[in-house]
């Protein structure tokens, strides 16, 4: 087992980055009109590297597989994002940040890139207001803030529920600007199928064109990565029914080695899957936690009568409810971590208590808070605070304001009201924290090849807070990646054009084409979807919340032999020289086949409990992750060497100077 | 003109030459609506409008361009819109989010094109000629006269009745729409869109009652 | 419930297309509107033909990819809501429904059910941004104070997805709901207002070239528009464009 070189400069944490940036070499600006730079994805990590890069002079080629940058992922988040302003006063820095995203990501991050991170977050509102992002302002007209879980400040920056839309339009529309002058040629609904790997340099790409199906070659000094995470591998999640791993696995299989498959994040209030032919979770934001109290029936036959609808959760008494977040976690209550929430949820409906059909729900009630807001506001107005009606009428309106449109849009899709009966949720996969390793300029073990955004590994550890992905995103776009990829462009000022007739991209070429002939000749028997779906659901049952070695070892057998079966018996109807979305779908499937075994092999391998990793060998007593420092505080990189099973894993021993490895506890 | 090729400015421009229309029409129907009760203001203001130079040669062009510039243009928006979308829909719920008159201006408007070719025929046109083209002796109260005899035929009352029908229609979207198309649209729109749905049925109204009127009176 | 579809298929941008006629029985009530046309196409599939195109990502309506004009209305029947956020309760046993593209000159059709929308695109390059360098070295982000009301309408108007919807439901087509509501974002930020005159004038010029129709104000895209984009900023931008005329 070899050990990784994360590169990161010498010097005190605080330091490092201003270091590095002053020592790094620089590419003239002349020069860079001479280079040519490929940025795959357009979400907010690879639509700010692009922005970012092009207004530096690069030549950028962006590439996404949606019909426009706009429609990135990205777009999907709800809540907010971070940055240390400490605009409140209320004593936040770029440390305290630091120190709650190492911690919160139960210390599995390299310290100085959360640092970095940390100290460009503020930055990055700087920057957006000046793109004309409309953050939410308070009647002075300055910025608000709001509070998410894990921390103990307000640094949460917010466009009511459409942050992360509001942030993507941002770095599409500095996008636009660059395309408008020509210093970004766009290739959107082009899906990128293989990288391009020359003399141990990235070079280029191979693309096939989604709407004529033609495989297209692209060459540029170096390939940047922001595809994004691949928690589709659970077929269900609230990803993006596009999102996928292809182009971060292509790379895996071209040298770069994948970090952490197995740190997943579970949200734990997403709305629960209601049929067989559901193909989309979504998310409820986590802010509801505030507010609404988790709970499901003390009693197994309460809980039967419930799921046959005989019974309804209202009738059932306070004393028949067992609310087990607040039972189980008296100082915290229902504001645990994500992931400790989740299993909390899989806990109870594993033990039969679960209230929707499936039994794989949990309650998510409003009752209490709608009667308190209430009565304050009885109170207030000098109403009849006894009076129950008015009391309710008055809470329903506070509730109404706060979370009116989450509650909206979960009454569309369950066409339940939530203001009479609790909500139903259930947890969900929601982001991957593990990705392509980087080291600390963010290049990949290709050299030329750089990940970021939720595509590598980097920032999060084994787990994520809330709100931090999108600073993630847009720090390694905007502030990172620009600098540090001159490092390494100062040695090609004067390479020239990489010409696209090079064997290597001949051989690569050759590859994608081979694949899809592949497809479309099988003639199988089963659609995409069909294997997909189980490798979900074996994902899910066995690779999910709770992992142990038993089920992880089934799983790594049953995927391999899910991935033999798919390449004899799948069907891929129509023709490969057009639009033909069930072969996209299936490129994509193809490599979820191959990273679930390595993820179940990562997990196997991680012989402790920590963040979103929960191995049930390894639990304390009551039931909480047991972490083990001494042998698992490195990160997991994996090489491949033809096939999963084979990979060979390299270690990055986490060293941690600034911060003390303590056991979370939310007791 | 080069600024008369962007969709804004020539909605722009339809909407003040529509807007102009309005307060001829409002001109036009009160010295009309005077016919009903009183032959002689209605003589005087006819014969006012009919022999100031002011009127007849500033105002009477003016009126003039501004109907056939609001016609050609309201063709060539159509035109433009209607290739807008070279393939129809085999279903399209229109109703479902908009009304009959604002998707129709195009045939309202043509109903009353082929109105003003009437009226044109019936009163410009012999006005013309009488003014222009045969020398008469002045008469200040021919007007009345002339006018009412217009109603005699019921086919051109029931004619005229009926465009005003589309006018109205017309107006009902036309009138609220201009506004929106100079850019006014604000805390007052609310108030101001009553006005015109207001004028919009009133003022046709009083048209369709000034012609029966004259109509039944004979 | 048993249903009949009505569904536009097109092989690609050559070919003419046609309606054809579907059945499909066992719809829950409780399925997506988008469920039920992935039921529809494993069907297909298994029985050896070609599943119907259509475009979609996020499907809990943000995106802006889903684009379908059901019965003769963007986005289906219910307002304030993408084609992914509908469900099938909407509709009854035995219903027909007709599912089309969005139809305009400007967003041809690539297959079946989906459709080129680079139009828009294109009118965001000629001037949907501030010209702001992206490297940091802004001033801080309170020293731009936004009054409240102003971020709140701004926000408003930049919620829109970029469906097309306005597009699709506009009997001309016209892009004017889509363009108005960037050209307003911007108009109303102090940061936005620096370059209002020549974003406007660009952006227009280029909503035009495109060959999306002339508004007359009908009121449907605002009705249809799934993320309720007022008419307000059609107002605005007529009046933002004639004085950015006037100016020059
Ligand atoms: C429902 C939801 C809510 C969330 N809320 C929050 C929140 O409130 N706060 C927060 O901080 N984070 C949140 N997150 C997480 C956050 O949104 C994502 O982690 C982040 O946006 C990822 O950005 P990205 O740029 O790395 O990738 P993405 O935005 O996923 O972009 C990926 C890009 O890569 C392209 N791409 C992918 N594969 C290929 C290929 N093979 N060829 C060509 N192009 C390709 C895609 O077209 C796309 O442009 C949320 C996530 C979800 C699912
Ligand atoms: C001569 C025959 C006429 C025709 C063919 C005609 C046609 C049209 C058309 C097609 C429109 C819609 C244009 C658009 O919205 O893009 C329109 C608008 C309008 N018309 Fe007419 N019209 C005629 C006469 C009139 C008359 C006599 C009046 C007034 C008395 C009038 C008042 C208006 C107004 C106010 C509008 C609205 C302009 C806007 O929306 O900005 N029109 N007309
Ligand atoms: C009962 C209803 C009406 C009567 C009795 C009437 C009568 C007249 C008369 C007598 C004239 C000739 C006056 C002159 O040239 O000085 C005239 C002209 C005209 N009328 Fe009417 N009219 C009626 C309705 C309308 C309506 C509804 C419209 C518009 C839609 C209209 C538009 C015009 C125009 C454009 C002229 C020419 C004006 C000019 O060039 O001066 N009229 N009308
Ligand atoms: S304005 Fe509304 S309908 Fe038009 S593109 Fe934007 S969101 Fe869609
Ligand atoms: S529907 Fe069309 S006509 Fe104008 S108001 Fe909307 S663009
Ligand atoms: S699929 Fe994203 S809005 Fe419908």
């Amino acid at each position: 087992m070899a050990t990784l070189d994360s590169k990161t400069p010498e010097g005190s944490i605080s330091e490092k980055w201003t270091n590095h940036k002053n020592k790094i070499n620089l590419v003239n600006p002349a020069n860079k009109r001479s280079i040519d730079v490929i940025v795959v994805g357009t979400g907010l990590a690879g639509g700010s590297a692009a922005a970012t890069l092009a207004e530096l002079g690069y030549n950028v080629k962006a590439f996404c597989f949606q019909d426009s940058p706009r429609r990135a992922h990205s777009i999907a988040a709800q809540g907010g994002i971070n940055a240390a302003k400490n605009y409140q006063g209320d004593g936040d820095s770029t440390h305290r940040l630091f120190y709650d995203t190492v911690k919160g990501g139960d210390y599995r991050s390299r310290e100085s890139n959360v640092y970095r991170l940390a100290e460009v977050s503020a930055n990055i509102i700087d920057q957006c207001v000046a793109q004309g992002v409309p953050f939410a302002r308070e009647y002075g007209g300055l910025l608000d803030n709001r509070s998410f879980g894990g921390v103990l400040v307000s640094r949460t920056f917010y466009a009511k529920g459409q942050t992360g839309q509001q942030l993507l339009l941002g770095a599409y529309s500095a996008m636009n600007r660059q395309i408008g002058r020509g210093k970004i040629k766009m290739y959107n609904r082009h899906e990128m199928l293989d990288i391009v790997v020359v003399d141990g340099k990235a070079r280029g790409i191979i693309a096939r064109n989604l709407i004529t199906g033609e495989i297209e070659r692209h060459s540029a000094h170096a390939v940047v990565l922001g595809t994004g995470g691949y928690g589709n591998v659970f077929y269900l999640s609230t990803n993006a029914m596009g999102s996928n791993v292809t182009a971060a696995w292509k790379a895996h299989k071209r040298g770069a080695y994948f970090a952490n498959p197995c740190y997943t994040q579970i949200h734990p209030t997403c709305i629960p899957v209601s049929g067989d032919h559901q193909s989309k979770l979504t998310l409820m934001s986590e802010s509801l936690r505030n507010d609404g109290r988790i709970w499901v029936p003390a009693k197994l036959e309460d809980a039967k009568a419930i799921r046959e609808g005989k019974l309804k959760p209202t009738e059932l008494k306070e004393e028949d409810r067992d609310y087990y977040l607040e039972r189980r976690y008296p100082s915290f209550g229902n504001l645990v971590p994500r992931d400790v929430a989740s299993r909390a949820a899989k806990e109870r409906c594993d033990a039969g208590f679960g209230v929707n059909k499936t039994g794989e729900a949990v309650y998510l009630d409003f009752a209490a808070a709608i009667e308190r807001y209430g009565r304050v506001e009885a109170r207030v107005r000098h109403l009849d605070e006894n009076d129950a009606q008015l009391v309710k009428k008055l809470g329903t309106e506070v509730v109404a304001n706060k979370y009116g449109n989450l509650f909206q849009m979960y009454e569309k899709i369950v066409d339940q009201n939530p203001y009479e009966t609790p909500m139903m949720i259930y947890p969900a996969v929601h982001y991957t924290m593990g990705g392509i390793w980087v080291d600390y300029n963010l290049m990949t073990t290709i050299e030329g090849c750089y990940a970021i955004g939720e595509a590598n590994f980097s920032d999060h550890g084994a787990n994520r807070l809330g709100a931090s992905a999108l600073m993630q995103g847009l720090a390694d776009g905007y502030f990172v990646l620009p600098y540090t990829i001159g490092n390494y462009l100062a040695n090609d000022i004067r390479t020239g054009k990489i010409a696209t007739d090079l064997p290597e991209f001949e051989d690569a070429e050759k590859n994608v084409r081979s694949q899809i002939e592949h497809f479309m000749n099988n003639m199988g028997g089963k659609t995409v979807d069909h294997f997909h779906k189980r490798l979900g659901k074996i994902m899910w049952d066995k690779v999910g919340m709770a992992r142990n070695a038993q089920g992880l070892n089934e799983a790594i057998t049953e995927i391999a032999a899910l991935r033999d079966e798919f390449y004899k018996d799948v069907r891929v109807p129509g023709t490969a020289d057009g639009l033909n979305q069930e072969l996209e779908k299936a490129m994509r499937v193809a490599d979820f086949l191959e990273l679930g075994e390595l993820f179940a092999k990562d997990a196997l391998h991680r012989n402790e409990s920590c963040g979103g990793h929960f191995r049930e060998e390894y639990q304390t007593e009551d039931g909480e992750a047991l972490r083990d420092d001494e042998n698992f505080a490195y990160v997991a990189a994996w090489e491949y060497k033809g096939k999963p099973s084979e990979a060979v894993l390299h270690k990055e021993e986490l060293e941690f100077e600034n911060i003390k490895l303590v056991t979370r506890s939310y007791k | 003109s080069g600024f008369l090729k962007s969709t804004i400015a020539r909605k722009f421009a339809m909407a003040l030459s529509g807007l102009f229309l309005v307060i001829f029409l409002a001109q036009h129907f009160f010295i009309n609506f005077t016919s009903v009760f009183s032959a002689e203001t209605f003589n005087e203001l006819s014969h006012f409008m009919g022999t100031n130079p002011v009127v007849q040669y500033v105002a009477q062009p003016i009126l003039i361009f501004g109907v056939i510039f609001h016609f050609v243009m309201g063709f060539v928006l159509e035109i433009k819109n209607r290739n807008a979308r070279n393939i129809s829909y085999a279903k399209f719920s229109g109703g479902a989010n908009s009304t009959w008159m604002s998707r129709n201006m195009i045939w309202s408007g043509l109903v009353v094109l082929a109105f003003l070719a009437l009226h044109f025929y019936d009163f410009w046109i012999p006005e013309m000629v009488h003014k222009y083209v045969e020398s008469h002796p002045e008469d200040a109260t021919r007007y009345y006269a002339e006018t009412v005899e217009k109603f005699h035929d019921p086919i051109r009352t029931w004619a005229y009745v009926i465009s005003f029908v589309f006018l109205a229609m017309h107006l009902l979207h036309g009138f609220q729409s201009s506004f929106q198309s100079i850019g006014f649209n604000n805390i007052y729109s609310r108030g101001l869109k009553a006005f015109t749905v207001a004028f919009a049925i009133l003022i046709p109204l009083g048209f369709i009652f000034i012609a029966l009127y004259h109509h039944l009176n004979q | 419930m048993n249903l009949t579809l009505k569904i536009w298929r097109q092989k690609d941008a050559n070919h003419k297309g046609k309606i054809v006629n579907y059945k499909i029985s066992d719809i829950s009530p409780d399925m997506s509107f988008l469920d039920m046309l992935d039921m529809l196409n494993e069907q297909l599939n298994n029985k050896g033909e070609e599943p119907v195109s259509f475009d979609h990502d996020c499907r809990e309506g943000i995106c802006g990819s889903c684009s379908l004009q059901i019965n003769g209305e963007p986005h289906g029947p219910d307002r304030m809501i993408t084609t992914c956020q509908l469900h099938m309760r909407t509709f009854k046993d035995g219903d027909t429904i007709y599912i089309e593209p969005f139809r305009a000159k400007a967003f041809p059709v690539i297959k079946d059910l989906v459709v080129d929308r680079s139009s828009f695109d294109r009118i965001q390059h000629a001037g949907g941004f501030i010209s702001v360098n992206t490297s940091g070295n802004t001033i801080d982000a309170n020293a731009i104070p936004v009054n409240k009301h102003d971020a709140d309408k701004a926000f408003d108007a930049a919620t829109c997805i970029g469906c097309g919807a306005c597009v699709a439901a506009c009997k001309n087509a016209s892009a004017m709901l889509f363009v108005s509501a960037k050209v307003s974002q911007f108009a109303l930020l102090p940061q936005g207002k620096v370059e209002a005159t020549d974003r406007v004038l660009n952006m227009v010029r280029q909503m035009d070239e495109e060959g999306f129709g002339n508004c007359s104000n009908t009121g449907a895209c605002e009705i249809e528009c799934p993320k309720g984009i007022s008419l307000e900023n059609i107002a605005r931008m007529n009046r933002e464009y004639m004085s950015a005329s006037l100016k020059g």
